[in-house]
């Protein structure tokens, strides 16, 4: 991996603080995001993921600090540059938020209708293209209400990248799937960073996920930053709650079912 | 309630002073558990105890209650310096204490509620009440545009969405404007012609229920009707919507969300109330001229006649055009509530109220002002 400096970052987080009325949800959060890397934003509920996706993507108002997405300065985009913006950035969110209303297929389609002048033909084979990315080609004519939760996610994948952005955020890719169709995203995800040069951010809390598919790992906890960078130094680090972590996951790896079950008794 | 009296425990005191507890039979959470401060009136009776300690073996079966009990006695023990024994628990009380002490109670993720003195809660929702006025009127604005791209042919929505909600809120609203006006008319006829009986004049039914229900009445439960049905339809809509992340897909997708959900829905009513309106007017009318010739004697060609002379193309103007105010306070009301609805069930329950209340709210302000500028202006 080449040295940071050389790379260049896709956003730069600079001093960022935001509060939800008087409770600071981010203190003083200082990132950077470079060119074609997967980053894993990890952390409890209510530690500030969500909060970090939100103001990243322009949703929500942070109250200090600096963010740069894309070159773009967040805070000094009106409307309509923000949304120019948002066309290069693909989102794929926690339950996959497809229109309810509208098929699989007019859900993966819609943002080629609305950015793009490509006729319909063109359109129906680039999204048939994602569909089949996403092993969904057999329920495009489905309406989301008669999909299951991994179907949903991987819709809602391939309506975030059917424009091909060149950054894509996933918000909680393994949470309530199985382990088998996690682990299946998480391959996927991998694979659309090779294939179409991504640059990726996911948040998570699931640990063997974030090893799995992170370059860097950023673990946030009450609001702080409490450390980021590569799997290794995640390893390595030494302060308490990183270890707490690494360990109980080690834990629950050691043990599985009854085995588990006369654990807790015994 | 004395220690004697519950059959799960047995107690033996034992000469080097240590308290024998045995529990026996069933430890069930359905069933009552010794209240807190038994064990105090049983030191108070005993001689001094240094030491408690359990026997378990002819317990049946133990549920939390156990563990619940064995925690009141730990405490009470470390309180008064006497030394538990655990040992003799069954297998697994010793292992589940463990696991529930060591994990620690949650911090700041609970939201803490609480609900302030009187004066400061009226003054926070005054100041929430003023400071919602901005984004009101932004969104007012945002609309005004949004018709603006819409005239220019540059607004994004997929007209398809506009015919099916044009659907819903027009004839499928049919059979329910239909009831009501018809109830309305039959009303307005039996009312009025209670007082012109008494002057023998009760042909001027026809006058009175043409003119009011075309240009007055026909609007106003069109307006209502259509603030319950689809006013709240649209903020539950939006509201759902919000709560599944779908506003934010479109929003991170670039579409703008007043173009692609608001726009067709106020242009559906917009296009619909005033149909709705003319129609209402049209069945009260009917339900007047029933009663006035089956009930009132007056033949079917007169009360024809006397309505075509009493209606003109301004009742129907201005009933039409209050219509279509109405039609814009209810589609406006439900979308920015639904729009501006949390991310819970509760919260879409709670936009969707609002929705219906602000409609009527607003309704009533632009039928009284409508009302007293047409007076003014002669029309």
């Amino acid at each position: 991996m080449t040295k940071e400096e050389d790379r260049n970052a896709v956003i730069k987080l600079t001093n960022l603080c935001t509060h939800y009325g008087d409770v600071l949800a981010l203190d003083d959060i200082n990132l950077t995001v470079y060119e074609k890397e997967i980053l894993v934003v990890m952390g409890h509920s209510g530690s500030g993921k969500s909060t970090l996706f939100k103001n990243v993507l322009g949703l929500m108002q942070h109250s200090s600090g600096t963010m740069e997405v894309l070159g773009k300065d967040l805070s000094k985009l009106n409307k309509k540059s923000l949304y120019d913006l948002r066309r290069n950035i693909g989102v794929a969110f926690q339950n996959g938020a497809l229109f309810s209303s509208l098929t699989v297929r007019e859900n993966v389609e819609l943002p080629l209708h609305e950015h793009t002048k490509l006729d319909n033909s063109t359109i129906q084979i680039m999204t048939r293209m994602k569909l089949g990315l996403m092993n969904l080609a057999d329920h495009e004519d489905l309406m989301p209400a008669q999909l299951s939760g991994g179907m949903l996610k991987r819709a809602g994948l391939a309506r975030a990248v059917v424009m091909d952005p060149k950054l894509l955020f996933f918000d909680e890719p393994s949470a309530g799937l199985d382990p088998v169709t996690s682990a299946q995203l998480d391959t996927l995800i991998l694979q659309l960073r090779d294939a179409l040069n991504m640059t990726i951010v996911i948040i998570t809390h699931e640990m063997e996920s974030a090893f799995h598919v992170a370059d860097r790992i950023t673990v946030l906890d009450k609001g702080k930053q409490i450390v980021t960078g590569t799997k290794d130094e995640i390893r390595l680090c030494e302060d308490e709650r990183i270890v707490n972590m690494l360990n109980r996951v080690s834990a629950i790896k050691e043990v599985d079912g009854d085995d588990y079950i006369r654990r807790l008794t015994e | 309630m004395t220690l004697e009296n519950d059959q799960r425990l047995n107690f033996a005191m034992l000469d080097d002073g240590t308290l024998r507890i045995s529990l026996l039979g069933k430890w069930d959470l359905k069933e009552k558990l010794p209240p807190p401060k038994w064990l105090q009136g049983l030191v108070n009776e005993l001689e001094a105890i240094s030491k408690i300690k359990f026997d378990s073996e002819e317990i049946d079966t133990w549920d939390t209650s156990l563990l619940v009990f064995i925690g009141r006695v730990d405490k009470f023990c470390s309180e008064n310096n006497i030394t538990l024994d655990m040992s003799g628990l069954p297998k697994g009380v010793k292992r589940l204490r463990e696991l529930a002490e060591a994990i620690p109670p949650f911090e700041d993720t609970a939201t803490h509620y609480s609900q302030g003195p009187l004066l400061s809660e009226i003054g926070k929702t005054t100041l929430e009440l003023y400071h919602g006025i901005p984004r009101n009127l932004e969104f007012i604005g945002e609309v005004v545009l949004s018709f603006g791209r819409l005239f220019r042919n540059k607004a994004q929505f997929r007209s398809v969405d506009l015919m099916l909600i044009i659907q819903q809120v027009g004839p499928n609203a049919l059979p329910i404007v239909s009831l009501v006006s018809f109830l309305v008319g039959l009303i307005l006829a039996y009312m009025g012609a209670a007082q012109l009986e008494r002057v023998g004049v009760q042909i001027y039914i026809a006058d009175l229920v043409g003119i009011g229900m075309i240009r007055e009445v026909g609007a106003l439960m069109t307006g209502i009707i259509m603030a319950g049905r689809t006013g709240a339809s649209f903020a539950a809509e939006l509201g759902t919507m919000q709560v599944n992340e779908e506003i934010d897909a479109f929003k991170t997708l670039g579409i703008s969300t007043i173009d692609f959900l608001v726009l067709p829905r106020v242009l559906a009513l917009m296009l619909m109330i005033p149909l709705l309106t003319l129609y209402s007017g049209l069945v009260g009318t009917l339900a007047g001229l029933i009663i006035g010739v089956t009930v009132f004697d007056i033949s079917l060609f007169e009360y024809y006649q006397q309505t075509i002379q009493a209606l003109n193309l301004k009742s129907f103007g201005v009933g039409i055009f209050k219509g279509a105010v109405y039609g814009v306070v209810v589609a406006i009301s439900g979308c920015l509530r639904g729009m501006q609805c949390g991310r819970s069930a509760l919260a879409v329950g709670e936009a969707t109220t609002s929705a219906v209340v602000t409609s009527i709210i607003y309704i009533v302000i632009t039928a009284s002002a409508m009302t007293v500028a047409l007076y003014k202006l002669g029309i």
